[in-house]
């Protein structure tokens, strides 16, 4: 059991962390949680990747005479580019809340639910 | 060096690079940017027919990103299964593309209409990129360049609920392209590889591992998320009742069938048919998920007021269709899957621009606002009722083509069980889309006059009924212009012409499912 945990503990890292991001993406309210919530999502993916590049007593993976064991370079290259990618979305995400924010005054989802629910019903009889 | 030899990378990049010379192009006149949109998208059509024809006379393509060999390098396949929803894709984005402008004017603010054409091909060369692709990474890469743009083309319209859909999607996109991404992670720890042939090699005999169990099962859950299978369509219907006409119809007609295509790759290449863990039962337990999506989908879409919003629940059902031909894992079933990629690309797309031109005219997309449109829009109300045939499943539309086959499939498979569920969900279908083809032909004196539509309405209501069609207000409401009539009227002429001519994609569909079934 102590094995399970101590000898792998990356990957108890890297779940909670994931855990914690995926709780925040789907119970909390607030828009920019939301996206908190979404990068500490990916980031435990890509400490995930990172940690799996890992070889025991591994050098940087350069060219150098005592790099004779190095880490695997491909997940961190894969890596960098899926960490180009979580910029992007980040930047589209909080472009949407700003104009959310312009639309609806407000960054809560319950609210903006609620007036979308209220418009719809005064259009329906209106 | 030949550049036909390039053909399979040039279709992602021309509209790529293209995305990057409209804002420059739309500086100087507006409307360069999107005489370079359609050019774009239809050199994606030829150069697409031209890869599937090359396939077809002479088999697989494999084209090395850069000269570097798979499995190191990155690698492009192009097979009967992706060569034909290339050009599947790649025509509906061509089509919408020209209705694009008329209807763009409308419902887009000015200053973004050069951004929009940008934002849509990049969206082009993320679809395109997802089809092509042999590596798995680099299939993630794409799903989220298609995604980011799709969020984007989401929140182009003047709507501000368009911004709420746009942001749910976002939200659940990020969870599905964070799924799969782990899901390749997974891949490569236990395989060392990225590239899907060698994959295919290296998989079989780590079948028993619990990585490439959970790889998969992360895999299944990302793409389902994508596709917008049942219980994962939440952000579906919004997202298509919010955006503008267009972005309904290009990510109703394009962006779930290559969800759909990335799971049978994800299914049938990666893995191999005779994966099956005994763990997970994955094709029972999809093929329960896509039955409940048929009738769920069905039902959902009688219950909506909306024109927009009853055609994505819709499409949720149809969905359903096309999970349901894949997971029940036979020749017929799986021809008449591919088809429904075709088909249902069709028929949507139909139905979407047909509804774009009375949102064009009226502004309104209420199921009553279509009440007597037969005589004031001929043309389109003609081609929104094929569609809505087609999606019935009336003999010589494209719709019972594939669903006969999906049908045909389940008995072969002694899975008669589902064939009550087809031919309840073709009830249901009838239900919703025949209220709505009586009340564009034959508008009666309801009883709910005094609610409902407002004061408009009503008031067209009633010249219609005294049956003088020459009316200043008829002519106020006449047919869309030919810019938006012409694609729409396409796409309902092929959803009987495949409809009629059916061997044309059965033969191309029957081989695609006989490489996916057997080797490769």
């Amino acid at each position: 059991m102590i094995e399970l945990i101590a000898g792998k503990y990356n990957y108890w890292i890297y779940i909670t962390l994931m855990m914690i991001g995926f709780y925040a993406m789907i119970a909390r309210g607030n828009l920019i949680k939301k996206i908190i919530g979404m990068n500490i999502f990916q980031t435990a993916i890509f400490l995930f990747y990172i940690s799996v590049a890992k070889v025991k007593d591994g050098t940087a993976p350069i060219l150098w005479d005592k790099a004779v064991i190095y880490d695997n370079p491909l997940p961190h290259v894969l890596i960098l580019t899926a960490i180009v990618v979580s910029v992007s979305t980040t930047a589209v995400a909080l472009a949407l809340v700003i104009r959310i924010y312009k639309e609806y005054g407000t960054m809560e989802e319950d609210t903006i639910l609620r007036m979308t629910e209220n418009r719809e019903r005064t259009g329906g009889n209106g | 060096m030949n550049i036909a030899e390039h053909l399979p990378v040039l279709v992602i990049v021309i509209p790529l690079m293209s995305a990057v010379i409209i804002p420059l192009a739309g500086r100087a006149n507006s409307l360069y940017s999107w005489y370079i949109t359609v050019a774009v998208t239809f050199s994606c059509f030829l150069i697409s027919s031209s890869l599937l024809n090359t396939v077809m006379n002479t088999g697989r393509i494999s084209y090395w990103l850069g000269g570097w060999e798979p499995p190191w390098g990155i690698e492009y396949v192009i097979d009967y299964l992706n060569g034909f929803v290339l050009v599947v894709v790649s025509f509906i984005l061509f089509i919408v593309s020209l209705y694009a402008r008329k209807s763009i004017e409308m419902e887009i603010d000015e200053d973004k209409t050069t951004t929009f054409y940008s934002i849509y091909l990049l969206f082009a060369a993320g679809l395109m990129g997802i089809i092509n692709t042999g590596d798995i990474f680099n299939l993630y890469v794409f799903i989220e360049i298609a995604s980011l743009a799709g969020y984007a083309l989401i929140a182009a319209g003047r709507k501000r609920e368009a911004l709420m859909a746009s942001y749910n999607y976002l939200i659940l996109g990020t969870i599905a392209a964070t799924f799969i991404l782990l899901g390749i992670g997974y891949l490569y720890m236990a395989t060392g590889t990225l590239n899907m042939a060698d994959l295919r090699e290296k998989l079989p005999a780590l079948y028993d591992s619990k990585v490439v169990l959970t790889a998969f099962a992360f895999f299944t859950v990302g793409l389902s998320l994508k596709l917008a299978l049942f219980p994962l369509h939440i952000w579906l219907p919004n997202a298509y009742a919010y955006s503008p006409s267009v972005v309904g119809a290009v990510m109703a007609a394009t962006a779930t069938k290559v969800g759909a295509y990335a799971m049978l790759r994800i299914m049938f290449t990666v893995f191999r048919v005779d994966f099956d863990p005994e763990a997970v039962p994955v094709t029972k337990i999809l093929l329960v998920l896509s039955s409940i999506a048929i009738i769920a989908g069905s039902v959902l879409a009688i219950a909506q007021t909306t024109i927009k919003r009853m055609l994505a629940y819709s499409s949720v059902g149809q969905i359903g269709y096309i999970v349901l031909g894949a997971a029940l894992v036979n020749q017929t079933a799986m021809t008449g899957s591919i088809l429904h990629i075709l088909n249902h690309a069709l028929m949507k797309g139909t139905l979407f621009l047909a509804t774009g031109a009375v949102v064009y005219k009226t502004g309104i997309d209420d199921i009553s606002g279509l009440r007597g449109m037969g005589r004031k829009m001929p043309f389109s109300m003609a081609a929104f009722t094929i569609g809505g045939l087609s999606m019935i499943g009336v003999p010589l539309t494209v719709g019972f083509v594939s669903k006969w086959y999906i049908a045909v499939g389940a008995l072969n498979a002694g899975m008669w069980y589902f064939v009550p569920v087809i031919l309840l969900s073709s009830l249901l279908t009838t239900v919703y889309f025949w209220r709505i083809i009586e009340s564009i032909y034959f508008p009666r004196k309801t009883k709910d006059r005094g609610q409902g539509a407002g004061g408009r309405g009503q008031n067209t209501e009633r010249r219609t009924q005294s049956a003088d069609i020459n009316t200043p207000e008829s002519e106020i409401y006449g047919e869309a212009p030919l810019g938006m009539l012409i694609p729409t009227l396409i796409l309902a002429g092929l959803c009987i012409f495949f409809g009629v001519a059916a061997f044309l994609p059965v033969s191309v569909a029957e081989k695609t499912a006989a490489m996916l079934l057997g080797g490769m």
